[in-house]
């Protein structure tokens, strides 16, 4: 106990040095630092969304709509790839996950022979469908499981990659944008002005067509029930400027063209209003082009999100692969527009699960309570050892200082994420820690009153001391653990400081104290110890 | 410098004579406890229930709050609740878990954001869905559970399996009467008072270990002396350690309470309760435990053997 050999003197001192080296730029302001020469560490520990403001969201790949449509879309082509075949059904229908639908004369078809032959007509209609035909002539079209699994991990993915896209281009700075779980989104975005312009940005589809306008039949005749086959009713983006437009359209369900051929799209003024302009890849051109050629005079939809922007009529074949979309736009939601084309429409719709927003005064008021409360607890502290244990008591606070320095070290190297509830977890630890101190001290004390020299004491009170202070740690450690594993957001940060913070404090309680106590003696060689 | 010793001589307080008055009292706690819990219920902050919650600021005057309920009540939100928040111009709105799943949560953010206007400022906004809700409630039931079966894991091999008894029961003792408080006096329960309550048990059982440290070490030095005197004879010894320590923690508690700001609030309560009973349990309810359960006496000698190399190694 009395000795220490050099090299842990050596690696004490340095881990100590490292500890005040790497938490001295947290002290800092962000523009000091840049003015220091490039050698000095400037790295500061990252903090929370709560403590610097900024937007949490967990958003939930709503993959069930997207198979709903994918499914829709199975029926549509079933009936006409049914009707060409000349085979007669009922009930064609979506039910939960599959389509089901009863071939009428299915004694007949299968007399003829031609089991077979249906079962590829459905097979042919999507590879990755796979049909039953049961005896009675009850047919079911389900996904397997793998093109469901494949189709999920690849939904989850291009939404991940259009958010960014879209996050991007809102000119966010230091998004975290990650997959949580199988079919959930973790977007963090810090310090934004505008969470809910975001939010609004990141909700939509954006799933752009354009498709022909039936003008045979009136909205409202369609509404009672004489919907042409193949055509759907939609309703137009709610209009207050033009209240004369009509409120919904029949328009074809067939696709002229989509907006995924687009590669560009911007926002502009035409006749001093706000309008989109986009642009064709040259399938989408070529498309496009056939497509108005064969239509002049009559009216297009150009639909987003199942809503009609607008429907103008083709009044000449558009042949260069560029257009004007126009509807009743301000600048803002032109702008929002041509930004989400251009980053694309989401496989599927995202729903928000959770959503915390912190304004960054707020953010900036909690920095300043967490701050005081630790730097008040922290001084509490001192003063009491100081009261209870004088010279050693000294010694105690030196090594919560060198305590605190490196912890906040670790924390900053780590590249952890200081939160709200990680500085209550700072306070916490610096309480905690003295107690390895006051355990060792009340061991030396008592050997002390059982009349052991004073350096036999002091030996017996760190040796003995060091299985219990082992032992407390550990629990705390496992509660740390648990939290960090299961908990979610702020709770990790203090997870993480609380588990740090046990650690840093055995060392420094430990050895930083020791090795105090025995440069004092060695120095001053007392005759009592002043405990 | 002379230091304020303590307790300058080994108490000797007849904790033994005055333990079933403890048990008693403890089992009243845990009663009202689990009564409240399961009659009255936790009042369920946003993170468990899901829901709205808003923290606004006007930016003018203090705020109106008769004003601002009547806005908010005509949109039909459902429950809803406003109080004032630190200063006079802070706000905090919750709206109950709207009907229609995750999606309408967002809508009636948006609500009240129109039916406000623009003298009040967001500075806070939290909005949980039902299925995050029943997610985070799960994940904490089970974190709770899973750090009280580890740190008797940890004590049973550490110690003898009666200690781990001993020192699970005392903590879940801890733990059910922090949920006890938050039930009886309907203190929102939140994710950083399930984080509390998990650094309670770790702060309790940490309390206990110290104990039973020191009721081991006696076993070993004294074989023959009657199994209360000796529980007493530990507890006494350790007894300035325990009220020293507890006073450093609730010092750093206390100044998260005062100077930590609303959001720390529930958390620090939870702390500081927690910290008191779990002193009070150590005392109380873990050591004289030890007296029903009595571990083997004698057996010890190995594992204390192996305790001193380790000791041996490190120092």
């Amino acid at each position: 106990m009395l000795h220490f050999q050099t090299w842990k003197i050596a690696i004490i001192v340095l881990v100590c040095a490292f500890g005040v080296i790497f938490s001295v730029p947290n002290l800092i302001p962000a523009s000091t630092l840049e003015a220091l020469p490039g050698f000095l560490p400037k790295r500061q520990v990252s903090l929370g969304l709560d403590l610097r403001g900024g937007s949490h969201l967990l958003l939930e790949v709503d993959f069930g709509a997207a198979l709903k449509e994918r499914l829709n879309n199975v029926i549509d082509s079933a009936r006409t790839a049914l009707r060409n075949a000349r085979i007669g059904y009922t009930g064609l229908n979506v039910e939960g996950d599959k389509v089901v639908l009863a071939l009428r004369d299915f004694d007949q078809i299968k007399g003829q022979g031609r089991v077979e032959e249906v079962e590829k007509l459905f097979r042919d209609l999507d590879p990755d469908l796979v049909p039953t035909i049961g005896s009675d002539g009850q047919v079911t079209l389900r996904y397997s499981d793998i093109a469901m699994t494949a189709r999920r991990k690849a939904a989850v993915d291009q939404s991940i990659e259009i958010i960014r896209r879209r996050v991007d281009e809102t000119g966010t700075k230091e998004p975290t944008i990650q997959r949580q779980g199988e079919d959930r989104i973790l977007v963090q975005l810090p310090g934004i002005d505008n969470p809910e312009h975001v939010k609004q940005l990141l909700g939509r589809t954006a799933k752009m067509t354009f498709q022909l306008v039936d003008t045979s039949v009136l909205p409202e005749e369609a509404q009672r029930g004489r919907l042409p086959p193949g055509d759907e009713i939609l309703p137009a983006e709610s209009d207050a400027r033009r209240p004369g437009l009509p409120q919904n359209y029949v328009v074809r369900k067939r696709v002229m063209v989509s907006g995924d051929t687009l590669v560009d799209a911007q926002p502009t003024f035409q006749n001093n209003e706000p309008v989109v302009s986009f642009k064709f890849d040259s399938v989408g051109g070529r498309r496009f082009g056939d497509a108005t050629k064969e239509n002049v005079g009559k009216p297009f939809a150009i639909v987003l999100d199942n809503k009609v922007i607008s429907a103008p009529v083709i009044r000449e074949p558009i042949l260069g692969g560029s257009g004007i979309i126009s509807g009743s736009f301000t600048a803002q939601s032109a702008t929002d527009l041509a930004l989400l084309l251009r980053a694309g429409a989401l496989p599927a719709p995202l729903i928000i699960l959770e959503e915390r927003t912190v304004g960054p005064d707020l953010g900036a008021d909690s920095i300043k309570a967490g701050t005081t409360a630790c730097i008040v607890g922290v001084v509490l502290v001192i003063i009491f050892m100081v009261v209870f244990y004088g010279l050693f008591g000294i010694f105690a606070d030196i090594a919560l200082f060198f305590n605190m320095a490196i912890m906040i070290g670790c924390l900053t190297l780590l590249g952890a994420t200081l939160t709200l509830p990680g500085i209550a977890g700072i306070a916490l630890t610096m309480g905690m820690a003295v107690d390895a101190n006051v355990l060792i001290y009340e061991r030396i004390r008592e050997e002390m009153r059982s009349g052991r020299s004073m350096l036999s004491s002091l030996d017996a009170g760190f040796k003995r001391a060091f299985g219990t202070i082992l032992d407390s740690h550990v629990t705390t450690l496992v509660a740390g653990a648990l939290l960090y594993e299961l908990g979610s957001g702020p709770v990790k940060g203090f997870a993480v400081t609380l588990s740090i913070g046990v650690l840093t404090s055995l060392f420094s309680a430990i050895l930083v104290t020791r090795l105090q106590i025995v440069s004092w003696l060695h120095r001053f060689r007392p005759k009592i110890i002043p405990l | 410098m002379r230091p304020l010793v303590f307790l300058r001589k080994t108490p000797s307080i007849d904790f033994m004579r005055l333990h079933k008055a403890g048990f008693a009292f403890s089992l009243l706690l845990t009663v009202l406890s689990v009564g409240a819990f399961l009659s009255i219920g936790l009042n369920y902050g946003i993170d468990f229930v899901g829901g709205v919650l808003i923290e606004a600021r006007s930016t003018g005057a203090p705020a109106d709050l008769a004003d601002m309920r009547q806005k908010i009540d005509a949109l039909h939100l459902g429950e809803s609740s406003l109080q004032g928040f630190g200063s006079p111009n802070d706000v905090l709105i919750r709206l109950a878990r709207q009907p229609g799943g995750d999606a309408a949560q967002e809508k009636s953010v948006n609500a009240v954001r129109a039916a406000l206007g623009t003298a009040v400022e967001f500075r806070r906004v939290e909005v949980v869905g039902p299925k995050v809700g029943e997610e985070l409630i799960r994940a904490g039931v089970l974190a709770t559970i899973l750090a009280l079966l580890a740190i008797a894991a940890y004590v049973w091999f550490r110690f003898e399996w009666q200690f781990g008894i001993g020192a699970m029961i005392s903590t879940m003792h801890d733990v059910i009467t922090t949920v006890g408080l938050f039930a009886i006096f309907q203190l929102e329960f939140n994710l950083t008072t399930l984080a509390a309550i998990l650094t309670v048990a770790g702060y309790s059982i940490n309390d206990t270990v110290v104990i039973y440290d020191r009721v081991r070490e006696t076993m070993r030095k004294y074989k023959t002396m009657e199994f209360k005197q000796l529980i007493n004879l530990s507890l006494n010894e350790t007894l300035s350690r325990t009220i020293l320590t507890v006073m450093t923690v609730a010092l750093a508690v206390l100044s998260l309470l005062v100077f930590g700001g609303e959001v720390l609030r529930g958390f620090s309560i939870a702390m500081l309760w927690g910290v008191v009973i779990g002193t009070y349990s150590s005392l109380f309810i873990a050591a004289p435990l030890l007296y029903y359960i009595r571990p083997k006496r004698g057996g010890e000698v190995k594992k204390a053997a192996d305790a001193g190399i380790v000791a041996e190694r490190v120092s």
